[in-house]
């Protein structure tokens, strides 16, 4: 593969290498606090691993029910695998949800179990935990026997969105872009299910703007898309987003469920959604861990930035946050080919030579990153309604796309900022995409910038930014950096935002059997890597 | 130009006056076949597109086909019949914004914002509120001198006048999306009616709503200061903050356009 090869940036190892490095040291103060804590969400995860789902006829969740009252009678702070599977050693209860059941009754007093009680707790939480990564080791399996049988399409991947709120015309709506050419196909969520500290239950009909993300409308898709990807003789991607309060529990459905993609952000709940930070970093290792686990690919949000800020002046901060999610991703288990990383062509069309900057900022992703599976948005920000422009743009925009080899294609709509797209607006869209990859198929090979031209130097620059910026957030601290704005300008304090609630500070005797085996499954990986 | 407004009577312009040329593209629930091209030009023909021409046809899937049609509009307009509601206020850049509440208040504008009611869904208020704003421009929380406040969804009355009166609130924004059997109405009304109550006389916050289903001049049959609807970007309501609770800001004011431009952030240059 030519792009593997000899940089056409000329990037200097070195410098690479410090800014490698830099991301490290900004990381791994992070990474030490969320090795320390716990949140209600990693927790319920847990419990949803061991097979415990279902809702009240209120519709709220059992292992809500579960880690509430856990926190209630012996805190969160021990983890609740230890204080569940002792009340399940000590009662009469023929399963998880029996439990559950008699606990929102108000009739299970949990307690944080010592000596061999403890001992036995740990034991059969662990043999729980277990099962529940059988089931997601075995759908890795079905996923990678399904890329053989049915063919695993040729890059870039396009990548469409599905988003009417009703998982049953869902189905349909996303069998029909599978059929017209979608390679992945994304489904949106309701607007404000990020803000939810619960899964919802069930099928759902009633969303705003998408689709809830719950266990059975994860299983009905994944399902359908199976059927299509039979049809078509090309195994089609799924994808979903483990963001937000409850990112560990969906992280973890879509490991059961066999999903495989998965919107995950290092910041973007933090800067954008105002959720703690430290709930968020907690809650995001060990969603990354389980989709390290299951094969799923991640697609991390830097084009938010750019929605925010400007396409030139932050571009190094594109450059910043996929460093810092790389090794994020990275330290959770991800491999090299689960990080697809994000960035977008949202420079404003009017600044001169545009479309040189995007080449140059497409590229140094490129070359920073040879081996992830790179995620190219397409332009939203100056898509203004005029149709006909948008057009063009878009097509600039797989021009790009096609000229730095990436490898997940968002397909941009010409109607973007009017409505969400109509069945024109996707083909049309697709008849661009296609255009545009078959007429210029090898292009990237031919396109070598000038040796120190305008791409080589402007690349240089937004890696110098970058470094920069790192050396500010490892002398402040990266947690002080957020609280100070320095990330799209949005102050956000380690103390304040959504969710800070639901963290605790593990106690000495804390217990996460989910924890304890992926992380030994990742020291063994490494182990055998080495 | 000014022939059409001479004539006040107007039709459509492909390259000659007069000629009631236009462009549409739809798609029907057909399979591409002549009759599919016919029926294309039937609803051409009772758009008011007479004679129209199918200049592109192409079918999507098995049971679509999408349509490019040129036709000759028969309609006419009456430049005097149209009636528009115009922008009471000048649109400003947020420097300008920040000029303003720097000026004439000396410390940052309080803006509280929330969905009221059973209503979750925050895409509205976020959209105006979150720095990461909406149509290409910097929600209020992007401006240096608005301190902003979003409370959220679900956010209870009695809850919101509290965390209006702590907060020393100037204004107040609630969104509602999702309603049913006019659920928005209701809830506005209470909501400022419990300001009205909360508040000595003339001293409550400014009163903003809005929300897709709202009509634009129903302020004062809700109580409330002014109503935003669908499309509304973030700069329109920190001008409008601007415009209600500080001096008039300087420099010339521009009578506002008669077509409801897509505005940026940045000022269009007087011409």
């Amino acid at each position: 593969m030519t792009r593997r090869g000899k940089g056409k940036l000329e990037l200097d190892p070195a410098v690479v290498r410090k800014a490698r490095s830099l991301a490290r040291k900004a990381g791994k103060p992070i990474v030490t606090l969320a090795k320390t804590h716990t949140t209600v969400s990693v927790e319920r995860a847990v419990l949803r691993l061991a097979g415990l789902s279902g809702a009240d006829p209120e519709g709220e969740p059992w292992v809500n029910h579960v880690v509430d009252a856990v926190r209630q009678d012996v805190g969160l702070e021990h983890g609740v695998a230890l204080p569940v599977w002792h009340a399940m050693a000590s009662g009469d209860y023929a399963d998880l949800t029996k439990l559950a059941q008699r606990a929102a009754a108000g009739s299970v007093i949990f307690h944080a179990p010592e000596g061999r009680d403890a001992t036995r707790a740990r034991s059969a939480s662990r043999k729980a935990a277990a099962a529940g990564l059988r089931k997601i080791d075995n759908n890795r399996k079905t996923r990678d026997r399904f890329t053989k049988k049915y063919g695993d399409p040729p890059k870039p991947w396009i990548y469409l969105i599905v988003a009417t709120g009703d998982i049953y015309e869902d189905m349909p709506q996303a069998q029909a872009a599978a059929r017209e050419g979608a390679d992945i196909v994304a489904v949106i969520r309701s607007t404000g299910q990020s803000l939810l500290d619960f899964v919802p239950e069930g099928p759902t009909r009633e969303g705003y703007a998408g689709t809830y993300a719950t266990q059975e409308n994860f299983r009905l898709m994944r399902s359908a898309l199976d059927d299509v990807s039979a049809e078509l003789g090309r195994y089609v991607r799924l994808t979903n987003y483990a963001s937000g309060l409850c990112m560990p529990e969906i992280a973890t459905l879509a490991g059961l469920e066999r999903l495989d993609m998965m919107l995950n952000d290092s910041m973007y709940g933090i800067l954008f959604r105002d959720i703690n930070p430290i709930r968020t970093f907690v809650d995001q290792r060990f969603s990354r861990q389980i989709h390290a686990r299951a094969g799923i690919i991640i697609n991390t949000g830097e084009d938010n930035y750019l929605t925010t800020a400007d396409g030139v002046e932050a571009a190094h901060t594109v450059t910043v946050s996929q460093l810092l999610n790389e090794f994020f991703g990275k330290e959770a288990g991800l491999t090299d080919d689960q990080l697809g990383l994000g960035h977008a062509f949202e420079i404003n069309p009017t600044v001169p030579e545009s479309f040189r900057l995007e080449l140059a900022h497409a590229l140094l992703a490129r070359e920073l990153f040879p081996n992830a599976p790179l995620k190219w948005m397409p332009p939203t920000k100056h898509m203004t309604g005029d149709v006909f422009g948008g057009y063009l743009l878009n097509g600039f925009f797989n021009l790009v796309g096609s000229m730095t080899d990436q490898d997940i294609l968002l397909v941009g709509m010409l109607t973007e900022a009017v409505h969400t797209p109509w069945l024109s607006d996707r083909d049309l869209a697709l008849q661009n995409v296609r255009y545009v990859m078959e007429s210029t198929r090898g292009l990237a090979e031919d396109f070598v910038p000038a040796h120190d031209g305008f791409i080589v130097q402007r690349s240089h620059q937004v890696l110098g930014e970058a470094i920069d910026l790192l050396e500010r957030i490892v002398d402040d601290q990266l947690l002080n950096a957020i609280a100070d704005g320095t990330f799209g300008l949005m102050k956000r304090p380690a103390d304040a935002g959504r969710g800070l609630d639901g963290v605790a500070k593990h106690s000495s005797s804390y217990y996460n059997p989910a924890s304890e085996l992926l992380d030994e499954y990742f020291a063994d990986a490494k182990g055998h890597a080495r | 130009m000014s022939k059409h407004l001479e004539s006040h009577i107007i039709r459509p312009y492909g390259d000659a006056t007069g000629d009631g040329q236009v462009q549409v593209s739809f798609t029907l629930p057909v399979a591409h076949d002549k009759r599919a091209e016919g029926a294309a030009l039937q609803l051409a023909a009772k758009m008011g597109l007479e004679p129209a021409m199918v200049v592109h046809a192409k079918q999507m899937g098995p049971h679509f086909t999408f349509f490019v049609v040129y036709g000759r509009c028969s309609h006419l307009v009456d430049l005097d019949k149209v009636v528009v509601m115009e922008r009471e206020f000048p649109l400003l850049a947020p420097k300008e914004v920040s000029a303003a509440v720097k000026r004439s208040l000396r410390r940052p504008l309080v803006v509280i914002g929330a969905c009221i009611g059973t209503d979750a869904h925050t895409v509205g208020i976020d959209a105006i509120l979150n720095i990461k704003g909406w149509a290409g421009e910097k929600g209020l929380e992007a401006y240096s001198d608005l301190e902003v406040h979003n409370l959220g969804a679900q956010v209870s009355v009695p809850d919101l006048v509290e965390h209006a009166q702590n907060l020393k609130a100037d204004a107040v924004l609630v969104s509602q999306v999702v309603t049913q059997r006019e659920a928005h109405l209701h809830n506005v009304t209470q909501m400022s009616a419990a300001f009205r109550e909360a508040y000595p006389a003339g001293t409550t916050p400014v009163l903003i709503v809005g929300g897709p289903r709202f009509d634009e001049s129903a302020a004062a049959e809700l109580g409330v200061d002014r109503i935003f609807v669908k499309g509304t970007t973030p700069g329109e309501v920190a001008s409008y903050l601007a415009h209600r609770l500080c001096a008039t800001p300087a420099g010339p004011r521009r009578p506002s356009a008669n077509k409801k431009a897509k505005q940026k952030t940045k000022r269009a240059g007087v011409r």
